[in-house]
């Protein structure tokens, strides 16, 4: 099959960007995505210009690096997938695709289809762990979890922060993100200490870093790689509020 | 220079406990903060030393070439991590897990590392629960376990097919934590490109800032490296793209023996190669093999049929046949050879004949498609991705693909390569595998370093050293970054007519074919012709566009790939040099009657380090492998 790019171009965060075209010829539609691109960026060399910049590394799927809008999709059509497993098979003959890089104010682009992401790094530094030093840690069968809790916190903790919740969203919300970290430890009573302490650092530190509102449109949960459900916000939201009851010495609690 | 161990004496049981609490030497608490430690990687191992570190009140700077510590290549780890808990009561124990461990790794592993290494497994389990980790659990509430290649009991802690994920999530947080109480500075998106020694001991990096291409040192009482391993050496891997071993490799150009680079895993279950664009393999996690049947058409001429037409008669499940005690679980190696073995013999399945079908209908048949689901669900769902076929329905092809590195730079029981004051750890490092890793080790090895080893081994180097701290206007930091920006104008300003993904890929062919699952005199020597030649070429004819001073992914690359070939040489050289079969090297020359692998014990049962020689025939020294306990024996699966 033979496709037309239309890429998105910026050499950095200060110049402005456009759009520029590129062929695709005698794509193998088992190629994945990234390999269209590996290949159109070698021709592109060959001719002496530069290559088109994207980020990856995995490539299957849960390093969470990848990050390319792909036909106003983040991480293109298929459900569930991620741009690295998008496969060639997903597109048409023919067709002009279009590749951008997730666009939010708090990820700004770095050059061409790579942005900084750095925002997502620094909520979780704000309060997005259990505060447990190596060493001295019970017999791990010493606290029994119930498997639905244990699963229902796997569930959110299958995040892997690629920002495409950030990219889908109309107001550039971070909820989705934060969200799931914050339920994967609000699950689990490892987490319960800290639980509303965490919330609120979380949230605030999301505040600062300028992500936007939720508005309940769920395109997060859309174009979530990883299905993260969106009924973790409405977790989120109720700790939050929560915590915003209760003082600074935040009380222990047995669970949900 | 003289390769010392420093295991330390006594049984085997109690080395690492008197180690740890007689041997060596404490830093006084007030002293840690006086202290800089430099954490090059930021995966399994790298991030749990540097947020393990940090808490002991060392000030950590910590380094990772991805835009975030979260995105290192552990995350891919699907099956699991092992630890003799022996909550299965199934008769597990440390001892068992070691020998386990020894029998594995083909009688070619350290004995005092791998016990040591069994023995701290419990305690990484301890700790990932406490940080929340959600291992898999039964309804009772306690943790599942399932069992893993190589081994009889069930010791493996699994997190559905993505536990690598959830552990480098929690060491991720760890560090994140200590990052957030200003512990610990990261610098995402930047690399390593040198390791500055002062009067023999290493005490700084140099690296280049991967957005705006600034040069940098960093100066440090100590520097460790979590790099990870080599295996993009051979292009196509499971690894990630950016895997690469520039810091392991220039760490070795400075004087850091490289041991055993020879050894290296293939694992049996990966989906196929489909055409020449491919880019990487993906693994199908091993514990797939709990339930699937591994098997491919006794006549040839069945090959091209529709797998699920064969009769069961005609079906040769040639795991369960040739080893029937451990079946479909037989280690990685013997697996892998025995697949490439009936493909050999033209029984390969699917559209190159490079591949063996892996059934589940039997499974299905016993335990129901949902609860094979909710084992396998995620592995089925990637493989219906990639292949865009039902393996519900229809038996997965799986082919073997270079997976994992069990060769690294020296170390000593602390850790410590031979350059005084540089570390290294998990993958990057050579010491507990063996010429073989059985499943579900790597993630226990990367954890143990960087939780439970460096945090004590660390301090009896910075307590006993008198070198002093460096400061990064001393000359050998400035000759280091001239060196670096020099070799980055040399890539560039080449001018030639082929990409960096071009010459990769063809290093990446020369490799498999002479280097890959079987190796012998005649290929080995051929690829040490070869490879010279190409890198020479790759010198001259090396096209790169852009500059220094932005993101320029292929400049990065090429950095990489140069190192690649001098690393790729001596893999062939050490494949050479070592005249017997163990393990992950497989010597043509050197099999029993029924073609498994022929150790040598006599001549071989040695570490080989090489020792680099700018250009020249790099030098051997040999660290003998003593078992004190453990009586060396020929492995048997069968």
């Amino acid at each position: 099959m033979n496709v037309k790019l239309k890429v998105w171009r910026q050499k950095n965060t200060q110049a402005p960007g456009e759009f520029k075209e590129y062929e695709a010829k005698d794509v193998n539609p088992n190629m994945s995505f990234l390999e269209m691109m590996d290949v159109v960026n070698n021709e592109i060399t060959v001719k002496g210009e530069e290559p088109v910049a994207f980020d990856h590394d995995c490539r299957e799927g849960i390093c969470g690096m990848c990050s390319c809008v792909i036909n106003g999709e983040p991480h293109g059509p298929e459900y569930k997938v991620a741009t690295c497993q998008t496969y060639m098979r997903s597109f048409q003959d023919g067709e002009t695709i279009t590749v951008e890089p997730f666009r939010a104010k708090p990820f700004p682009v770095l050059r061409d289809l790579v942005v900084d992401r750095g925002a997502f790094d620094r909520i979780i530094q704000a309060g997005g762990f259990v505060s447990v030093s190596t060493g001295g840690a019970p017999d791990a069968n010493a606290l029994p979890v119930s498997k639905q809790k244990s699963d229902l916190a796997f569930d959110a903790a299958a995040c892997i922060g690629c920002g495409a919740c950030v990219a889908a969203c109309k107001n550039g919300s971070a909820m989705l993100f934060v969200s799931a970290k914050v339920s994967h430890l609000a699950l689990l009573p490892q987490g319960q200490p800290e639980r509303y302490r965490r919330v609120k650092a979380m949230v605030d530190q999301m505040d600062k870093e300028g992500f936007g509102s939720c508005t309940n449109t769920y395109a997060c949960e859309a174009a979530c790689p990883k299905a993260i459900s969106a009924s973790n916000i409405a977790r989120m939201n109720r700790d939050y509020a929560v915590a915003l009851l209760l003082n600074d010495d935040m009380p222990e609690t047995s669970g949900e | 220079m003289s390769l010392n161990s420093k295991i330390p004496p006594g049984p085997l049981a109690q080395k690492w406990s008197r180690h740890k609490s007689d041997l060596i030497k404490l830093v006084n608490p007030a002293n840690k903060r006086k202290f800089d430690i430099l954490v090059v990687g930021s995966g399994l191992a790298g991030a749990s030393a540097a947020a393990t570190l940090a808490e002991l009140g060392y000030k950590v700077k910590c380094f990772c070439f991805q835009d975030s510590s979260r995105r290192a290549h552990s995350i891919a780890a699907q099956g699991g991590i092992n630890a003799a808990k022996n909550y299965r009561n199934d008769g597990d124990s440390v001892t068992r897990l070691f020998n386990d461990t020894i029998k594995g790794g083909d009688f070619r592993a350290r004995e005092a590392n791998v016990h040591r290494l069994a023995e701290v497994s419990v305690n990484i389990i301890d700790q990932c629960v406490a940080q929340g980790v959600p291992f898999a659990r039964e309804y009772g509430g306690l943790l599942d376990n399932r069992s893993f290649g190589g081994a009889q009991v069930s010791r493996t802690f699994y997190a559905r097919g993505q536990t690598g994920q959830q552990l480098l999530i929690g060491a991720y947080q760890a560090l994140s934590r200590q990052i957030g109480l200003g512990n610990v500075k990261m610098f995402p998106r930047t690399e390593m490109l040198d390791v500055v020694v002062l009067n023999g001991h290493a005490k700084g990096i140099v690296t280049r800032d991967l957005v705006s291409g600034k040069i940098e040192s960093h100066a440090g009482d100590a520097v460790i490296l979590a790099t990870g391993g080599y295996g993009n050496v051979y292009n196509l891997s499971t690894y990630a793209r950016g895997s690469n071993a520039t810091a392991t490799w220039r760490a070795h150009r400075k004087g850091a023996y490289f041991a055993n680079p020879c050894y290296t895993q293939i694992h049996p279950t990966c989906i196929p190669v489909s055409g020449e664009y491919q880019s990487k393999l993906t693994l199908m996690s091993e514990s797939l093999r709990n339930d699937g049947r591994v098997w491919v058409p006794k006549k040839k001429e069945d090959c091209g049929k529709d797998p699920r037409s064969i009769a069961e008669e005609d079906r040769d499940y040639y795991l369960e046949r040739k080893y029937p005690s451990y079946g479909n679980l037989a280690p990685r190696d013997i697996s892998s050879r025995a697949a490439k073995q009936v493909c050999d013999e033209g029984r390969g399945v699917g559209e190159t004949g490079l591949g063996v079908y892996l059934d589940f209908s039997d499974a299905i048949n016993r335990l129901g498609q949902k609860v094979v689901a909710q084992r396998y669900g995620n592995l089925f769902d990637m493989y219906h991705e990639i292949t865009h076929e039902n393996a519900y329905d229809i038996p997965m092809r799986i082919y073997p693909a270079i997976h994992y590195t069990m060769g690294g730079l020296w170390v000593d029981y602390n850790l410590m390569s031979n350059l005084p004051g540089l570390f290294v750890l998990g993958e990057a490092n050579f010491s507990d595998h063996g010429a073989n890793r059985l499943g579900a080790s790597a993630l226990m090895q990367g954890l143990a370093d960087g939780y439970f080893v460096i945090p004590y081994t660390i301090g009896d180097y910075l307590a006993t050293t008198k070198e002093g701290k460096p400061k990064t206007d001393n000359s050998e930091f400035k000759k280091a970054e001239t060196d670096v920006a020099d070799g980055i104008k040399r890539l560039l300003n080449t001018n030639g007519k082929r990409t960096v993904a071009d010459f990769h890929k063809q290093l990446g062919k020369i490799m498999w074919d002479y280097a890959g699952m079987a190796r012998t005199k005649e290929g080995l020597q051929k690829a040490l012709q070869e490879i010279p030649a190409l890198h020479e070429e790759f010198k001259k004819d090396l096209k790169l566009t852009g500059g220094n001073e932005e993101i320029n992914q292929s400049l990065e690359n090429a950095g990489r790939v140069d190192d690649f070939f001098e690393l790729g040489q001596l893999l062939c050289l050490d494949a050479l040099v070592r005249e017997e079969s163990c393990g992950g090297h497989f010597r043509s020359e050197y099999q029993t009657e029924d073609g498994e692998a022929l150790r040598n014990d006599e001549q071989f049962a040695y570490a080989a380090a090489w020792q680099y020689n700018s250009g020249k025939t790099p030098e051997l020294h040999k660290e003998a492998i003593v078992y004190e306990e453990t009586k060396m024996a020929t492995r048997s699966y069968k």
